[in-house]
């Protein structure tokens, strides 16, 4: 193919790539092997293993065989997948997470494993055991985290489209700081099943997209109940690409706690003048208040890192991975996890046991539980009065690479609007709404439970109208 | 606990805390088929491995079997119970924690004869350990390797009130609890192989005092044998403690069956924080309607009923009726006998008595280890021999001759009776034997007539010698009587 030809088919969306390779104008093959081509000459770090070639993708497919980048939380049969620590270095999974396999099955066969912060725990994929991911938009700075590598992939054209998984903002902040759209879909929406485990009750896979177009394609992909996965759910109706241009009548709520104090200046800058195209496409804003939704990052903080503390138990050296210690068990035990585990695994497993030791359980646990009932008692209260709720993704635009890593809190203030979509199970999108400074802000809609649909027609007329064109790599 | 007096008796308080495997075709929570000594780690896969990223699904047998047990032993069902996680470090559990019910569990607050019911939960089982070396434990052994085929094997634990008050007790109402769960088909019950498994609470205190001592948990015992022996162990010693005047500490022992010696696996000071919490990979656990009902249809007679049922309908011994009742094939084949002979037509049949006897007393020695189920000997056969016996057809004695004969190749018993000659013999040829054994017991028949009734016996035994068993004894003794009468 020319360069010229090779160009212009790398510019395309996943959907309209699917569309030229149904014409018959282009084939999923050669689109495979131009990315594999630009995935294997990156030096981003944002993945981790390629694939040699692509699989047999069925002529009919509903994908047409436009690539897939796969964060590596995610279990391909016979793929290393290390879920980004050094616990599961070598480690090659028996078998393929279901979101994968249905993707797959739909036309979407995996181009490689993405870069990610170890066990999906962190916001500038600087946890990483394999090295940090540099942000395409300037390479000081971190994609965001933790799936870091699959939205640098996106950001960078290494990939025409990705998904990652999202406990606490892990879609959302990284698309936010890369500029590019990330969805977390309801809880329940798509399968768990082979999803490296962070914390079971939030975790969720969504996509990583150039457009929203995008995004609501490979979600329509995704969902739908597993008889693997007891908490997946069937979807209501399958999800129609968005098609809205307006926002006539649409009600956005921007709750003060999530809008105001603690958001850098620049992004809420970008967060105004959205606001300003939301009323000038017939939407209406209004304030609403969330007011438990402060305590969110704390209720996180104490849950996601106890179910974490169990989920990690798996990792002790006796069945896979990595294997340390002199042949006692007590030194299998800590030498492997010692060696295995990073610094911020290491600090979530000792606040998630603590969190959930005798005598605390109720004060720290039972607590944040509470906590979280409250946010989605807050969200239910408020999505009667509006349709979907308006923040920032992230407070922050990209930040420097090393700026944050010896200061965990500032580092988990990175995901403070983020958590409390997670903690309510709702679905929430983040899309680019501007530059700061030459990066890239994310503004964020939520909406109850299975409003997908609904989000994502509004993103779908907000992205025309803010006419976001940041392509780094191509400049 | 108030101060020890020498000469008080104490009183042993007993809890037990039982392990059920249940018979399912697959695992707890995935599809593994369960394992029957296969070669290790063939029944196996990705979930029950703990591998990355898999999660586990609930397997409606084990809740179905789990429904039938709560409701077998009268408990109230939760309307959402929860699954929690327990959490420890230890090679056999693949996820390092196991899943189990801890604050809501399936069912709770019933009852089991006299022994109340605290709770009733679904779990899954451990992995095999298997240490090479000397003490066949964990501590010094010279290497370990893991077994995964019994993990995540379906169990339901039993936890009973402390209503016990002795290890026979203990053990009695122990084997009822097994003949019952047997009896719904939902474990195989076998101490032995471990599917059934009991740990006991055991505690003392000053008889009449209603204050709990102090307990120590007694694990693993895996017979009855051993259970009873451990318990009464355990009794022992903490008497022993306490008339020495020190205090019981609650700690959880392990019972040595060679030795019968009892040691500390851990204090309550090393006791584990299992660290629970709600299992987030799971839903709540809601039985609907049509599973209760599905679960209360399933269940048969309970073996406690069925013995209440034999005693007072048939009216056997109250012993008899547990032996049946307890062994469910052994009863069915009971029941079926009578069924044959209240069936079998005119003639003289066999009650249910002398059925019972024939089944508990007569066939079941013969057959060593086959249940009668399984043997060539079938209830229609026993009940017609035992009816033959009634209507004087066959002596006792030589319908047992027969009955020796069935247990090995089964058969008809009339034309195992013609066919051996073991029919009673004729009045003409038995009045012949009589005549001949009086002849030639002079001594005895003296005895008799200066009024020793008991030398009859002597007579009576070289006629059954002489007719090998072919007479009825009674009819035999009339004969002699009346001859020594007429003679006299």
């Amino acid at each position: 193919m020319a360069a010229r030809a090779s160009d212009e088919a790398l510019s395309l969306t996943a959907a309209a790539a699917v569309e030229r390779i149904a014409a018959g104008e282009l084939s999923g093959a050669e689109l495979f092997d131009l990315y594999r081509e630009r995935a294997g000459n990156e030096d981003l770090g944002a993945f981790l293993w390629l694939s040699e070639a692509a699989a047999d993708v069925p002529a009919d497919a509903p994908l047409g065989g436009v690539p897939l980048a796969v964060k590596d939380v995610f279990c391909v049969e016979g793929v290393p997948s290390t879920a980004g620590s050094r616990i599961l270095h070598g480690y090659r999974p028996p078998y393929t997470a279901t979101a994968v396999e249905r993707l797959a099955a739909a036309g979407a066969p995996m181009l490689g494993k993405t870069n990610m912060d170890e066990f999906a725990m962190g916001s500038s994929n600087e946890n990483s055991a394999y090295g940090p991911v540099a942000n395409p938009w300037d390479r000081e700075r971190v994609p965001g985290g933790s799936s870091g590598g699959s939205a640098a992939a996106v950001a960078a054209g290494l990939a025409p489209w990705a998904i990652g998984t999202d406990t606490g903002g892990s879609v959302r902040q990284p698309a936010s700081l890369c500029g590019i759209v990330g969805l977390k879909p309801t809880y329940g929406a798509v399968s768990r099943y082979g999803m490296i485990a962070f914390a079971s009750s939030l975790d969720q896979c969504g996509p990583l997209t150039r457009d929203v177009t995008d995004a609501a394609l490979l979600f329509r992909h995704m969902v739908g109940c597993d008889p693997c996965d007891s908490t997946s759910l069937d979807y209501p109706a399958e999800v129609p690409l968005p098609t809205a241009e307006r926002l006539d009548g649409v009600r956005f709520g921007a709750p003060p706690e999530l809008t105001g104090e603690g958001i850098e200046p620049g992004v809420l800058e970008v967060f105004n003048r959205v606001r300003t195209t939301i009323e000038e496409l017939g939407g209406e804003v209004e304030d609403i208040a969330l007011p438990h939704t402060a305590h969110g990052l704390a209720a996180y903080y104490v849950l996601a890192p106890a179910e974490a503390s169990a989920n990690l138990s798996r990792y002790d050296g006796v069945r896979y991975g990595m294997r340390a210690g002199d042949g006692d068990l007590l030194s299998l035990y800590e030498e492997t996890r010692a060696e295995g585990f990073g610094d911020e695994v290491k600090r979530r497993i000792m606040l998630g046991t603590y969190a959930l030791s005798s005598g605390y359980y109720e004060a720290y646990y039972g607590r944040a539980q509470r906590v979280r009932t409250k946010i989605a008692e807050d969200f239910r209260a408020a999505f009667e009065r509006v349709d979907l709720v308006l923040t920032p993704t992230s407070p922050s635009v990209a930040f420097r690479l090393g700026e944050r890593t010896s200061d965990p809190l500032s580092m988990y203030l990175s995901d403070y609007c983020a958590v409390p979509m997670s903690l309510a199970g709702i679905p929430a999108i983040s899309i680019p709404g501007g530059l700061s400074d030459g990066l890239p802000v994310g503004i964020q809609l939520a909406g109850p439970a299975f409003s997908e649909p609904r989000i994502l027609d509004a993103a779908h007329a907000l992205e025309r109208a803010v006419g976001f064109t940041g392509e780094p790599w191509r400049a | 606990m108030p101060e020890p007096v020498a000469d008080r008796p104490y009183e042993p308080v007993i809890g037990l805390e039982i392990h059920v495997q249940l018979a399912t075709r697959t695992k707890m929570f995935c599809g593994c088929a369960l394992s029957f000594g296969e070669e290790p780690n063939t029944r196996t896969c990705p979930v029950c491995l703990g591998h990355p990223g898999v999660l586990p699904t609930v397997n409606a047998q084990a809740v179905h079997f789990a429904l039938m047990i709560g409701l077998a032993l009268g408990c109230e069902i939760a309307p959402r119970s929860l699954f929690h996680r327990k959490n420890y470090f230890y090679p056999d559990l693949p996820k390092g924690y196991q899943i189990s019910q801890y604050d809501v569990p399936l069912a709770r607050n019933g009852a089991l004869g006299d022994v109340r019911i605290h709770r009733v939960h679904l779990e899954e089982d451990a992995a095999k350990l298997v240490h090479a070396g000397a003490s066949g434990r964990i501590h010094g052994a010279a290497g370990s390797v893991v077994d995964f085929n019994r993990g995540g094997t379906p169990l339901v634990e039993i936890v009973t009130e402390p209503d016990l008050r002795s290890a026979a007790e203990a053990s009695e109402w122990l084997r009822l609890l097994r003949a019952t769960l047997r009896r719904m088909g939902v474990s195989d019950v076998n101490m032995e192989e471990g599917s059934l498994r009991c740990d006991a609470n055991v505690s003392i205190r000053p008889a009449g005092e209603a204050t709990l001592g102090t307990k120590a948990e007694l694990k693993n015992m895996n017979s009855f044998r051993f259970l009873q022996r451990g318990i009464d162990a355990e009794i022992a010693r903490q008497e022993q403690v306490v008339r020495g005047g020190g205090t019981v500490t609650q700690e959880t022992l392990h019972f040595d069956p060679v030795t019968g010696d009892i040691s500390s696996l851990r204090s309550k000071e090393e006791a584990h924080d299992y660290r629970y919490f709600p299992e987030p990979d799971l839903v709540p656990l809601a039985p609907t309607e049509a599973m209760l009902s599905r679960a209360d249809d399933a269940l048969p007679e309970l073996p406690a009923a069925r013995a209440e049922r034999l005693e007072r309908d048939l009216e056997l011994a109250p012993e008899t009726a547990r032996l049946l009742a307890f062994r469910g094939e052994l009863g069915d084949f009971f029941e079926a006998a009578v069924a044959a002979a209240n069936g079998g037509g005119d003639g003289a049949v066999a009650g249910p008595r002398a059925l019972a006897s024939w089944v508990t007393v007569e066939l079941v020695p013969r057959l060593g280890d086959t249940e009668p189920t399984e043997s060539p000997v079938t209830p229609e056969a026993l009940a017609k021999l035992a009816g033959m016996v009634s209507a004087k057809a066959v002596s006792q004695s030589a319908a047992k001759q027969v009955l020796d004969v069935m247990a090995i190749d089964g058969g008809d018993p009339e034309a195992l009776i013609v066919e051996r000659g073991l029919g009673m013999a004729a009045a003409d040829e038995l009045g012949a034997i009589v005549d001949g054994a009086i002849e030639q017991n002079a001594a005895a028949v003296e005895q008799i007539r200066s009024g020793n009734e008991k030398a009859i016996g002597a007579i009576v035994g070289a006629v059954m010698r002489e007719t090998k068993g072919r007479a009825d004894g009674g009819e035999v003794q009339r004969m002699i009587r009346q001859r020594l009468t007429v003679d006299g």
